[in-house]
């Protein structure tokens, strides 16, 4: 069985999105000049979510991507509600009180985003009432506490992510007489999501990551070459402060039982997440929640399981890690990913591949065979790959595409494969998620000359 | 880099050689050891100053000397065979397409064969043959066409199977193979080498050889070459010879008159391997692979392969020596396909050693093939170059022909094809240059179908109608930079098809132009002619008609208004060119020649007319448009546009008067068509084109008029048995041997040139003669069809080759016309052509291989003639080329 690269292409191509931020008066003002999304899927249906979204009350731009485990549910309402979270969280007191005030009145709500969504990205409909609700209540609540302080970015970014998670908690513990509801509160909170966000407005981006998704600068040096910047930390059994944060937590007592295989009481690979309740509420609660839970729910055998060594809840929680960091004109651009981009390219490479297909400029020295023994074949297999480089280049309209096509194509020369490419593309569900996970790509591409105006200012 | 390839392909050599260079010609000349740079002084004179020491320099500067010419001076800016010549693969191959290529190449590798032996220098030379690969049934046709006419010329030739291959080299894998051609006299030779030979020779016979002298220009005055300037002073000359190979461009920009080489280089790359673990035999014969775009000798033990691209890197378009040559880059990506093709036609060869990739930069030409003879501008200023990539394959024959052209004023074969005149200054644009060397270089592997036509470097030249015929349908093909139509697609053909009608079959077009053909018969059809080259020759007293007389065979002193076919002969009566002279007053005439004459015609009458102020001779071909009435309708349409009446009694055949067509006055309108059908041309000056063109096709309507293009009036043409200069005549066919003593007055009173020749051929007959050929046992729906170069067979031996051929669509055959000689049967003697000797043999046209029986005849089918008026009136004469 054989793709051809049309029907490579295809399936590369088929959820790939691209904005750019549109131009008032021929001039582009805001930092960001445009991103390109995609993503493609190892488990069927996709656990992965992204989100783009423009503050229509507020500046800046947000986005996100969120990989999910034990199902998409949790990703899938983290990626429809945490972006109104953070923008809620953003807005000042007078903003708010309009905001209650119309729907006190029924009149039309000021927009508070504007979306950018791939046709596949969906809303669930059902639910949107009752996302509302808990939003309003929010609102209500951000309006009961007015501060009288400016927002900071930080905060209300820490802000919406705690407060979201709790929603989906209490959401879960409420229940709601529609059954269909009931039964999707409740999978939302027994699955679980990462969520890795950027907020840019103007210079000042900043970075909101709860899990083990990742957020890179491409940074282009003086020489023109590419390095990446690290704007996040995974939230993993790899990050020793992580594992340190979880054993401050609990008693001494626990410290072996915590981390086990490098998961979460030897279960969950992300150490901070959305969701999954299983590592959060009391073993009565889980209990008393899955008893009255629909059928469904009753019968899972992964909901009713309760993780070993379970003494002292919370042992998750979806508070973000923040980052901020200030963009200078040699910030190019910012990939975010789930770990199924990372785990298969080194970051550096990342950069190079993101930076030279932004710059149309294919660092490809001219070879020379030299004094070097070089056989005719092993110049036909470099010249080949050299070509398959600059072709698939060529090919794809979309950073993150071609981000995705190096990923799962790239051989050990570090160039697509056309064959690896076609065989990785044509596994069976059944064996996709053995060899690859979901990936999930947002390439942010920055305004440097926005950027430098803003450094002139300062 | 390139330097280490020096070391190991020429300077081993040039070691070896050496020696015996220095001790032939210490006493003139230095060596390569710098430290003693000029030792001799340049001479103030010379008879002769060649410039360029590579392989068509030497090759000059060998024959002159073998001729007998000694007060030669060569001159090298650099180390002799240090140029492209150097860098050459080596490959010494007579497989060419067309005759005269094929006999150049024929000579040279005769010539290097025996160099060593003449000269002492060692040149290489291995007879290895050669062998053409065949991927598809086109290419193997193209093969045996070229087969065929090896076949006559002796050189030795086969077409073979496949197994045939890897049985004369076991490398080659032969599965996607159908057939190839081998040439077991195809040889090897080091180039550099050779180039030394030939010097060494040369400067033995008395030739002086300067390294590292520069020229900076050529000095010019009153049309003549008078000297040449270089950095190490002036050397007054009589002949200059510009074999400045790629910059021979610029050499002829350099001076105050320039003169134009069109010629442009292309970055060309080979690759050298170390030897194979089991040495390559050096007798192994070259393999080339045109559907790879390959070429592959031995070499050394191992290999030397180039080839093609389909996208080439045309180099050096700002000027000379951005970079010097030796240090252009090796491209290994650029060469990354004919990598690919090399190791799928070798697959063996995956382990061998790379040694290194040669960057070695060719000049390319317009047309594809080479440049050479006399500037029409400077008078002794002569030019060799514009190899297309087959230098040494060309370089002793194309030496030998210029040698002759300057010695005797001519060649001893026609070289048309190759005259430097056949460009003009239009060919000379660098940006034009740089376009069509891009598309030239790919086509030296591309399959060559009849009637292919170049992409770039188009619509330079186009008639004020253009743009309404191309709406019409028009397709178009070029000539001299001239747009003209091919035919008229009709509306809702499928055009894509049209397009790509590349066979060596019945194309695809063949029932338009035989709908185009049929209206030209029964009704009328417009022809857009405006290509065609005019003058206009005039005096204040009867100089015009003095001159002209001497320089035409027919005789010209006729009633103002009359139209005379008539050869411009040269001195052994042989076609300068074929033209129609329009009598317009007793001291103006207006003259009309092929397209591609328009340099070449001009120069020959600025040489032969004398610098007489009051003699005057005007290129007016941009100020008229021509349109061409074909059919027996062209009367009716003529005589209602412009009231007068155009009937024979009024308007005979071969008459020129000045009229009114419709609102336009000074219409030139001449009762010839230059097919033999019925009809009129009209000259028009441009601003009332599109109103004459307009008021014609109104008018035409009710006749059934249509548009026609050229494979309509080429088939007119040849089924009426009209010879077609460039085609069929040139500088070797005298009227005697085409039928065409009819349009000779040896008796007008007066000497004309040629005059002797012709005397003497009435008296003793020719040694050729025109012949027209109908194809018997041919299917045009299924057999391959005739072009031209096919050889003739009379009861089967070989007797010539055609010149042009078509289809019929009167006689629903094929005609060919041609050429037929009497060979002795024993001694290949030429005999006396007779009639007799035509009529009375079985004959043969040889397409591909496939012989086809053939009906010989030396006059026109009288039945095609029927609708025509008196005898005398056909218009016997026609000349375009396609």
């Amino acid at each position: 069985f054989y793709l051809t690269p049309p029907q490579v292409n295809s399936i590369l191509k088929a959820n790939e999105y691209s904005f750019k931020v549109p131009e008032f008066d021929g001039k582009n003002v805001s930092s960001v000049l445009g991103f390109d999304s995609n993503q493609l899927p190892a488990n069927a249906p996709i656990e992965d979510r992204r989100s783009a979204a423009t503050c229509l009350q507020t500046r800046g731009m947000l986005l996100g991507v969120f990989d999910g485990h034990a199902g998409c549910a949790c990703a899938q309402a983290v990626s429809e509600r945490l972006f109104y979270y953070i923008a809620i969280s953003l807005l000042p007191h007078e903003t708010l009180l309009e905001i209650e005030n119309a729907v006190e009145n029924g009149r039309a709500l000021l927009p508070i985003l504007q979306w950018h969504k791939h046709p596949n990205d969906y809303f669930s409909k059902e639910a949107s009432k009752l996302y509302f609700n808990s939003l309003r209540t929010y609102w209500q609540e951000l309006i009961d506490l007015n501060s009288g302080e400016t927002t900071d970015v930080r905060e209300a970014l820490i802000n919406a992510f705690k407060r979201l998670d709790n929603d989906i908690s209490l959401e879960a513990q409420v229940g709601d007489p529609n059954s269909f509801l009931n039964y999707l509160v409740l999978r939302v909170a027994f699955s679980g999501s990462t969520a890795c966000v950027a907020h840019v407005d103007g210079v000042d981006l900043h970075i909101a990551n709860t899990g083990d998704s990742r957020a890179v600068l491409g940074v282009q040096e003086e020489d023109g070459s590419w390095s990446a910047v690290n704007l996040s930390y995974d939230h993993n059994a790899q990050n020793e402060h992580e594992v340190e944060r979880v054993k401050m937590e609990h008693p001494k007592s626990e410290e072996k039982s915590l981390v086990k295989q490098d998961r979460l009481l030897g279960l969950l690979m992300p150490f901070r997440a959305f969701g999954d309740v299983k590592f959060k509420w009391s073993i009565e609660l889980q209990k008393r929640v899955v008893e009255s839970g629909p059928d469904q729910l009753n019968h899972n055998e992964y909901t009713k399981f309760i993780p070993p060594n379970y003494f002292t809840p919370p042992y998750l929680t979806a508070e973000p890690e923040v980052i901020h960091h200030k963009l200078r004109p040699q910030d190019k651009f910012l990939v975010l990913a789930t770990d199924g981009l990372w785990e298969t390219m080194h970051r550096q490479d990342v950069a190079r591949i993101v930076g030279e297909y932004l710059t149309g400029v294919h660092h490809q020295q001219p070879i020379a065979v030299g004094g070097y023994k070089v056989t005719l074949g092993q110049m036909h297999g470099l010249l080949t790959e050299r070509r398959a480089r600059i072709s698939s280049v060529f090919e794809d309209q979309n950073a993150a595409t071609h981000l995705i096509r190096h990923a799962v194509g790239n051989n050990e020369f570090g160039t697509v494969d056309h064959e690896r490419l076609s065989k990785m593309l044509s596994l069976p569900e059944e064996l996709a998620r053995m060899y690859r996970d979901d990936i999930t790509i947002i390439v942010v591409q920055f305004n440097s000359h926005v950027i430098g105006a803003y450094q002139n200012e300062e | 880099a390139a330097g280490m390839f020096l070391r190991l392909l020429s300077d081993i050599q040039w070691r070896a050689a050496h020696p015996k260079w220095r001790r032939m010609t210490s006493s003139q000349r230095s060596t390569s050891t710098s430290a003693e740079p000029h030792p001799v002084s340049l001479p103030a004179q010379a008879q002769v100053v060649i410039c360029g020491g590579g392989i068509m320099g030497t090759s000059v500067a060998y024959h002159l000397s073998k001729m007998g010419w000694k007060d030669i001076v060569l001159l090298e800016q650099g180390r002799l065979a240090a140029g492209t010549t150097r860098f050459c693969a080596g490959i010494v191959s007579t497989a060419r397409p067309a005759s005269i290529e094929l006999k150049m190449a024929h000579y040279s590798n005769k010539l290097y064969q025996q160099l060593e032996q003449e000269t002492g220098v060692q040149t290489g030379y291995m007879k290895t043959g050669s062998i053409s690969l065949a991927q598809t049934q086109d290419r193997l046709i193209s093969l045996k066409r070229i087969a065929s006419s090896l076949n006559v010329m002796g050189v030795p030739c086969e077409i073979i199977s496949p197994k045939k291959v890897l049985q004369l080299h076991p490398l080659i894998n032969i599965h996607d193979l159908v057939g190839a051609m081998y040439l077991p006299e195809d040889a090897l030779v080091s180039s550099a080498n050779v180039s030394l030979a030939l010097a060494t020779a040369a400067s033995r016979n008395g030739v002086q050889i300067h390294e590292r002298t520069t020229v900076s220009h050529v000095t010019i005055q009153k049309g003549r070459v008078t000297g040449v300037e270089t950095d190490r002073g002036r050397i007054q000359c009589e002949f200059f010879v510009n074999c400045a190979g790629q910059w021979a461009y610029e050499l002829g920009h350099s001076g105050e008159e320039p003169v134009h080489i069109p010629v442009h280089a292309c970055e060309h790359f080979y690759l050298l391997t170390h030897p194979l673990p089991q040495p390559l035999s050096s007798s192994l014969p070259t393999v080339v692979d045109p559907d790879g775009r390959i070429y592959i000798r031995n070499w050394q033990g191992g290999i030397l392969s180039g080839g093609f691209e389909k996208n080439p890197k045309p180099l050096f378009t700002e000027g000379r020596n951005q970079l010097e040559i030796q240090n252009l880059q090796e491209d290994w990506d650029h060469f990354g396909p004919l990598l690919s093709a090399l190791l799928r036609r070798m697959p063996g060869l995956e382990a061998l050693q790379i040694m290194q990739l040669v960057n070695c930069p060719e000049s390319f030409t317009p047309d594809m093939r080479c440049i050479m003879g006399e500037s029409p501008t400077a008078r002794g200023y002569f030019v060799l170059t514009g190899m297309n990539s087959a230098g040494l394959s060309y370089g002793g024959g194309a030496g030998k022909y210029l040698a002759e052209w300057i010695v005797n004023g001519y060649p001893s074969e026609n070289v048309w094809p190759l005259d430097l005149k056949r460009f003009g200054t239009l060919q000379s644009s660098r940006t034009f240059l740089r376009h069509r060397v891009m598309e030239v270089m790919p086509l030296m592997c591309d399959l060559k179908v009849p009637r292919w036509d170049f992409q770039t470097g188009r619509q330079l030249r186009t008639s004020p109608l253009y743009d309404r015929l191309d709406a019409q349908g028009a397709r178009w093909m070029e000539k001299h930079g001239f747009e003209r139509v091919k035919y008229f697609v009709p509306p809702g053909s499928d055009l894509l098809d049209l397009d790509h009608s590349k066979t060596f079959y019945k194309p695809d077009w063949f029932d338009i132009v035989g709908s185009e053909v049929k209206c030209c018969k029964e009704a009328v059809c417009v022809i857009d002619m405006s290509s065609f080259t005019k003058f206009e020759i005039s005096s204040t007293g009867d100089e015009a008609l003095e001159n002209l007389q001497y320089l035409f065979s027919n005789d010209l002193d006729v009633p103002v208004g009359h139209v005379v076919h008539t050869g411009m002969l040269n001195e052994k009566g042989g076609y300068e060119n074929d033209c129609s002279i329009a009598r317009l007053s007793k001291r103006s005439f207006f003259m009309i020649s092929p397209t591609d004459q328009q340099v070449h015609c001009w120069t020959w009458l600025k040489n032969h007319l004398p610098d007489d102020s009051n003699l005057v001779l005007e290129d007016v071909t941009w100020k008229y448009t021509a349109l061409n009435l074909i059919g027996p309708r062209a009367v009716d349409v003529l005589s209602e546009l412009s009231y007068a009446p155009m009937t024979a009694e009024h308007f005979p055949s071969l008459f020129c008067k000045e009229m009114s067509v419709g609102y336009a006055n000074g219409i030139r309108v001449m009762s010839i068509t230059h097919t033999g059908e019925p009809g009129f041309v009209l000259y028009i000056p441009i601003e009332y084109a599109l109103h004459v063109y307009n008021e014609v096709m109104n008018m035409g309507q009710k006749y059934g008029i249509r548009n026609a293009g050229y494979y309509a009036l080429r088939s007119l043409r040849i089924e009426k048995f009209f010879a077609f200069w460039g085609q069929d005549l040139d500088a070797f066919t005298t009227p005697m041997e085409c039928g065409r003593e009819f349009q000779v007055k040896l008796d007008k009173g007066m000497e004309f040139l040629g005059q002797e020749v012709l005397l003497e051929q009435k008296q003793n007959g020719v040694y050729k003669r025109f012949t027209m050929f109908i194809l018997e046992d041919h299917d045009t729906d299924m057999d391959l069809w005739p072009w031209w170069g096919e050889p003739i067979f009379r009861n089967g031996r070989y007797v010539g080759k055609t010149t042009s051929s078509a289809y019929s669509y009167t006689l629903e055959r094929h005609v060919c016309l041609g050429f037929v000689h009497h060979f002795h049967e024993e001694t290949g003697e030429e005999l006396v052509v007779t009639t007799d000797f035509i009529n009375q043999g079985e004959y043969e046209i040889d397409i591909a291989g496939q012989r086809f029986q053939a009906k010989a005849k030396l006059y026109p089918f009288s039945s095609l003639f029927t609708q025509r008026r008196r005898k005398d009136e056909v218009e016997l004469s026609g000349y375009q080329r396609e």
